[in-house]
């Protein structure tokens, strides 16, 4: 007798935001990407459609950071220089390219002003051809005045911007709008206030198809748990019909999953079976990655370039159509 | 699960819509059709009235007249069924009838009907004998039309299955009945069928209307109503609804819930 499949009826569809410009469409990208637009919950083909698949961002900063040996072979040679990095990023796979101006901290001696920070990003598209995500420093008032310089630098190439928060999203918001490009809402693993602001920046009159989440990932073994039961908890509104809950989700899993001892501590400072450091903070950060995949996420910010070859992998066979 | 407001008012028993319809005049029904939309109506009821001269030309023009400036669905609101399929000759797919009883002949005609302009329905779990008394009563008709729904390639959950309230001063015994025929009515099948309410029936006659209409539909959610027909511009009903809808569980809170949820 044949099984017959239970399969779950959704209403609901991600919105579908699409990252980067073609010559054709005003900017300068070698191609688009595609995030969100699924109508089942994450690989289930067999439920609904998946129209594309998700994409793997790497991560490029505008200062040298602390990253460690795992980093040096890959990066060593370009941790001065944004835009080779940028290049550099693309040949190693990312489908998109994240900048994190981390160097334009107030706190920082020899803060990059907002005109440096809108040079390093020119710099960075005159050297690559995908789409490309930038992150502002994380303080407030600082956030407002480079995103403005960045989003007018890079008018035309419909790139994204953030992080727009709960109480600093009007600028960052004004600014995607201003320069056509999208923003990204970021909320503290708060399903109430990632609703809300999502409400907020849309009430803005900024459309949905330019509107990133970014709910704010947890490393493995950090809280993972509660990011993925967030992420899962806002598909499902989405699939249910709630247009508050539908825009597609970003997770910066390279950054958290090297955040964690497990990650980085070297062999003498292991604990005990933890092995190599190589293997293992790869596995950790692909692990992490995978689960946050798994959750729902349409892009996942990535750092080490074997893990990065592990999860294409994961999601290729992830993306096999499983229909019945 | 999304909770589905139907509003009530483009009804010839109102005066302003009853000249309307016999002035064929489209402002007072078209400023009506934006009000309720922008309360956040699901579909917009549309009823000619006692007095219109001619049923079937009535609504086909009360459509046209409400399609021009409102994609909210409408729901053809009738027991003329020639004049609901006037009108959804004109309206978009995605209507809904209002109303089919469980009753043979008249099954025959709506179901195909909807089946053809891709419609839903409003199906009365009643028969010729009137409204039944008790929720079983109620439950076995609500059972005849989602078996009718399969018998005519119809989804469950293309039926709004309305167990009928009647008003509390007149049949009180029939409030707790129509509660209990809800829960059950949620079970029948898979997907569930819908049901919904002609909500401002239960307090008529009486001088607390929005009090008892907006307690008896936060009552009836909690036992799986999803939609109501209803005055969807009494704002204290609509946050009742949206607060209900939420602490259900079924939207996920933020603090604009019940702004949302007039949006969605």
């Amino acid at each position: 007798m044949p099984v017959q499949i239970l399969k779950e009826k959704f209403t609901g569809t991600v919105q579908e935001v699409v990252l980067g410009a073609t010559k054709e469409e005003g900017g300068t990208r070698s191609n688009t990407v595609k995030l969100g637009g699924s109508s089942t919950l994450p690989f289930l083909q067999y439920e609904g459609d998946i129209p594309n698949r998700p994409v793997i961002a790497l991560e490029v900063l505008d200062i040298k950071p602390d990253w460690g040996e795992a980093f040096e072979p890959y990066y060593g040679d370009v941790w001065s220089d944004p835009a080779a990095w940028a290049k550099k990023t693309e040949e190693l796979g990312a489908d998109v390219i994240y900048l994190k101006l981390a160097g334009a901290d107030p706190e920082l001696e020899n803060s990059k002003s907002a005109d440096e920070c809108a040079k390093i990003v020119k710099a960075v598209l005159e050297n690559t051809s995908k789409p490309l995500m930038v992150e502002g420093p994380g303080h407030p008032e600082k956030d407002n005045d480079v995103l403005q310089a960045v989003g007018e630098a890079a008018a035309g190439e419909n790139i994204a911007i953030g992080l727009a928060e709960k109480d600093n999203y009007r600028s960052i918001a004004a600014a995607a709008m201003m320069g056509k490009h999208c923003v990204i809402g970021r909320s503290p693993v708060d399903i109430n206030i990632l609703k809300q602001l999502n409400i907020m920046i849309a009430d803005m009159g900024v459309a949905p198809n330019k509107i990133i989440n970014d709910p704010m990932s947890s490393g493995l073994g950090y809280g993972i748990e509660y990011s993925y039961s967030i992420m899962e908890r806002a598909r499902w509104g989405a699939l249910i019909g709630d247009k508050m809950m539908a825009f597609p989700v970003v997770c910066l899993a390279g950054p958290e999953a090297w955040r964690a001892k497990e990650a980085y501590a070297p062999l003498e400072e292991a604990g005990p079976g933890w092995g190599e450091q190589k293997p293992r903070g790869i596995m950790w950060e692909a692990m992490t990655a995978a689960s946050l995949l798994q959750a729902g996420g349409d892009l996942v910010l990535m750092r080490h370039p074997e893990a990065v070859k592990l999860v294409k992998k994961h999601i290729d066979d992830l993306m096999k159509p499983n229909l019945y | 699960m999304a909770f589905y407001m139907i509003g009530e008012r483009i009804n010839g028993m109102f005066n302003d819509i009853g000249e309307a319809v016999a002035k064929f005049d489209p402002k007072p029904i078209q400023d009506w059709a934006k009000k309720q939309d922008e309360a956040g109506a699901a579909y917009l009821d549309i009823n000619v009235g006692p007095t219109a001269a001619d049923r079937v030309k009535s609504m086909r023009w009360m459509c046209e007249v409400v399609t021009e400036v409102s994609d909210t669905p409408i729901a053809l609101d009738s027991t003329d069924y020639d004049a609901i399929e006037s009108g959804l000759e004109v309206c978009k797919p995605g209507a809904l009838i209002n109303s089919c009883p469980a009753e043979r002949p008249k099954i025959e005609r709506v179901f195909p009907m909807a089946k053809k302009y891709d419609a839903k329905i409003i199906a009365l779990t009643m028969d010729k004998s009137g409204i039944p008394k008790s929720a079983d009563m109620r439950v076995g008709f609500a059972m005849e039309l989602v078996a009718s729904a399969d018998e005519f390639g119809l989804s469950p959950d293309d039926l709004f299955i309305d167990p009928l309230i009647l008003p509390c001063n007149v049949a009180q015994d029939h409030g707790p009945e129509v509660l209990e025929a809800l829960r059950q009515i949620r079970l029948l099948s898979d997907p569930a069928p819908h049901t919904t309410l002609g909500l401002s029936n239960v307090s008529q006659g009486t001088p607390f209307r929005p009090l008892i209409n907006r307690i008896y539909c936060v009552m009836a959610m909690t036992c799986g109503l999803d939609s109501a027909i209803m005055d969807v511009n009494d704002d204290e009903l609509v946050d009742a609804i949206a607060t209900a809808d939420m602490l259900l569980n079924q939207a996920i809170y933020c603090d604009s819930y019940a702004k949302v949820f007039r949006k969605s």
